[in-house]
């Protein structure tokens, strides 16, 4: 909320103090300053896999960026966007003309991401984008303000998907929560599905947010008969989906795809429901020891969670973009969102969260994805022990090829 | 031809069973906020999160005190009840002289407060909560559909509530009281009846089936803070189009509701949300006091 009341005051102070405001001290000082934008879900549905957490990831970057040594000051303001593309753009629109942010980072919700998009392109201002899904960031959207970073629809219907019909699960049916990201997650593992011969026998799309009955929609599943049933929906609705499905027993004949879950979400449903599930994530706090080294810097400010990936991904981007925008100087780079934003192209990344990595000329941030199944309560030997891995997708393969996504910034 | 309405009958058969289900939660919340409305004329805006407090008081007492689901059944709306005692004392009861907004914007802010405390304490994306052992197991299958047991105890058990809180005001003494209460207070009063307290209790009883319905959904639904904000708006449409104050109203439009929205999960899923405030806008073209309502 802190950003409502920030805009109520400021808003309201604005006008009066405009014609005294010493501006050109102001700017002055500021010529050192970058400011990094965390607009993400501070209070609803998504909140705990991105929102306070992301924002705490994005002050540890700043700390092990270094940067305070180099002379450079860093701001991190936080913002909410209750998950409304309308706020989210307004909030995107006084950062970039009232308080001098430099670059937007998060943007959870695919809707909110894709209205960012549109403000950070006119503004030639940057977003990094972690928590939002839609692989149309990188797909005939994308433009040079952009980078995705964690993850992204094509990937979880590659990764989740791609396991679910090898296992030979050859007919699905969606359940898709009604708003870009559930689109693009339905069409991407649909594509994906008809393309191994399978078939999508139907799907039914649930209001997005404020839907916490799944049991109709459920039945609908049911009824087609499919072999898997695709949840293309996210946080609290997919924890509800999934605890409805084992209530009504779907899992006795059916399997369930959660197309997108994260650590959080199997935390919130227990082991007890969530044990057997495959799904698909770029960063596990148990991966290795560079993730468990991310993780124990992260978890004190995590109210005891372990990070998630979208937490993780806003450390990795903050950090990469502090490389860049040190690199090529505080003045160019706030100067220019489009030539920082090429600069960390040119850059190889490299942290904690991901390893060793690269950003593609579309805007897609490489790195593996990895599958996982969840672990029985019996296999699971403490808190946060929850996933085994079972594959490992090399970056390559993670991604949608870049032929396939028709980005106006690639020319073939 | 007859084919084609048999897949639709079938089709449709399991939604007009889950839409009681829903119903019943729905009927449940809105008595809650009649019997408020009804006999203190203050519109609860806190009932979302009194609901919410009602799942959360459950787990609670099973993980911190290792009460099961019976025994959260009949505390959690106690607890929570005397949480709404001590609103109505310290602060709705001053409320009582000025217009009805003052009491919503109220109860409004201190569900927000609520929610906001809880999302603090416990995040967003909620809590398990599982069911009791003797209503897990095998759904039931009833041939057209399967039916999980605890779904059908949702539906007795809230309904079994609804008849006895009407039956309580409308047929029993104590009821009486309140309804004269209601209507005239200081002579309920001269009558040697302590009509504060009542007032007070029945705020808390009201809380209390805010708080049961919370319990009886947190099996179903992920105890979270944002569990109540997503009912409450549904309800406060349940309790307009039966008509403000109206028990009996209450019940059968929350149960009448959850049918409709149902059906609507099937015809065209994307509008189920919505739904509800068509018919909520029609009914108060049609009949601004609601169905039941007296205008």
């Amino acid at each position: 909320m802190t950003i409502d009341r920030r805009t109520l005051l400021g808003g309201a102070a604005a006008l009066p103090a405009l014609g005294m405001m010493p501006w050109g001290s102001a700017r002055a000082q500021a010529n050192n300053t970058l400011r990094i934008g965390v607009l993400t879900d501070m209070s609803g549905t998504y909140r705990d896999g991105c929102g306070p957490g992301s924002v705490a990831a994005v002050r540890q970057a700043v700390q092990d960026s270094g940067v305070a040594g180099r002379n450079i000051q860093v701001e991190v303001l936080q913002g909410d966007h209750q998950n409304k593309p309308d706020v989210a753009s307004t909030i995107a629109r006084q950062w970039f003309d009232r308080d001098g942010v430099d670059v937007i980072i998060d943007v959870a919700t695919s809707s909110c991401a894709l209205a960012v998009h549109g403000v950070v392109k006119e503004k030639n201002k940057i977003m990094l984008n972690s928590t939002g899904a839609t692989a149309d960031l990188t797909g005939p959207a994308c433009h040079g303000n952009t980078i995705h970073w964690t993850y992204d629809t094509w990937m979880l219907a590659n990764s989740t998907g791609g396991a679910m019909v090898k296992a030979g699960g050859d007919t699905w049916y969606f359940i898709t929560a009604d708003y870009a990201f559930g689109h693009a997650l339905e069409r991407d593992t649909g594509n994906f599905v008809t393309k191994n011969g399978g078939r999508v026998l139907g799907s039914t799309r649930h209001p997005f947010p404020g839907t916490t009955d799944f049991s109709s929609f459920l039945l609908q599943a049911q009824q087609s008969r499919a072999k898997v049933v695709g949840l293309a929906n996210a946080g609290v609705d997919t924890i509800n989906s999934v605890k409805q499905a084992a209530e009504f027993g779907l899992t006795r004949r059916q399997k369930l795809a959660v197309l997108l879950m994260i650590v959080t979400d199997v935390h919130s449903l227990g082991l007890n429901t969530a044990q057997g599930l495959s799904l698909s994530e770029t960063y596990y706090w148990d991966l290795n020891d560079r993730t468990r080294n991310l993780a124990n810097k992260l978890k004190g400010s995590l109210n005891g969670a372990m990070p998630t990936m979208w937490q993780a991904g806003c450390y990795s981007a903050a950090l990469h973009y502090l490389k860049a925008a040190a690199d090529m100087g505080v003045a160019q780079a706030k100067a220019s969102g489009t030539e920082t934003v090429t600069r960390m192209k040119a850059m190889p990344t490299d942290d904690d969260a991901f390893g060793a990595g690269s950003i593609r000329q579309d805007g897609r941030k490489l790195h593996p994805s990895y599958l996982f199944e969840v672990k029985t309560p019996g296999e699971s030997k403490g808190p946060w022990d929850y996933y085994k891995l079972v594959r490992t997708v090399p970056a390559e393969e993670a991604f949608r090829p870049m032929s396939e996504g028709s980005c106006p910034l690639v020319r073939t | 031809m007859l084919e084609e309405l048999l897949f639709q009958l079938e089709m449709s058969a399991p939604q007009v069973v889950l839409g009681l289900v829903n119903g019943a939660f729905y009927a449940l919340l809105s008595l809650g906020l009649a019997v408020i409305f009804g006999m203190l004329n203050v519109i609860n805006f806190a009932h979302g999160a009194q609901f919410m407090m009602g799942a959360f008081v459950a787990w609670m007492l099973l993980n911190w005190a290792g009460i099961p689901y019976w025994g959260a059944l009949i505390l959690s709306p106690i607890i929570v009840g005397a949480f709404g005692v001590i609103l109505e004392r310290t602060m709705i009861s001053r409320l009582y002289k000025l217009d009805h907004l003052y009491g919503l914007l109220l109860t409004f802010g201190l569900a927000l407060i609520i929610e906001g405390l809880f999302r603090n304490q416990f995040g967003s994306s909620g809590l398990p909560y599982a069911p009791p052992e003797s209503l897990t197991g095998a759904p039931l299958d009833l041939g057209f559909m399967m039916l999980p047991k605890y779904r059908v105890w949702v539906v007795v058990a809230a309904f079994a509530v609804c008849i006895a809180t009407w039956l309580i005001i409308e047929k029993t003494r104590l009821g009486a009281y309140l309804r004269a209460a209601t209507e005239n207070a200081p002579l309920v009063q001269a009558f040697g009846v302590n009509v504060p307290r009542m007032v007070t209790l029945t705020y808390a009883a009201g809380v209390g089936l805010a708080a049961l319905a919370g319990v009886l959904a947190a099996p179903i639904y992920s105890v979270n803070p944002g569990m109540g904000s997503n009912f409450i708006i549904v309800v406060f449409a349940v309790v307009v189009i039966g008509g403000m104050g109206s028990i009996l109203g209450s019940v059968i439009t929350g149960f009448g509701l959850g049918l409709v929205e149902g059906l609507t999960k099937v015809i065209y899923p994307e509008a189920s949300a919505t739904v509800i405030f068509v018919i909520m806008a029609i009914v108060l073209l049609a009949r601004p006091a609601g169905l039941f309502g007296r205008a």
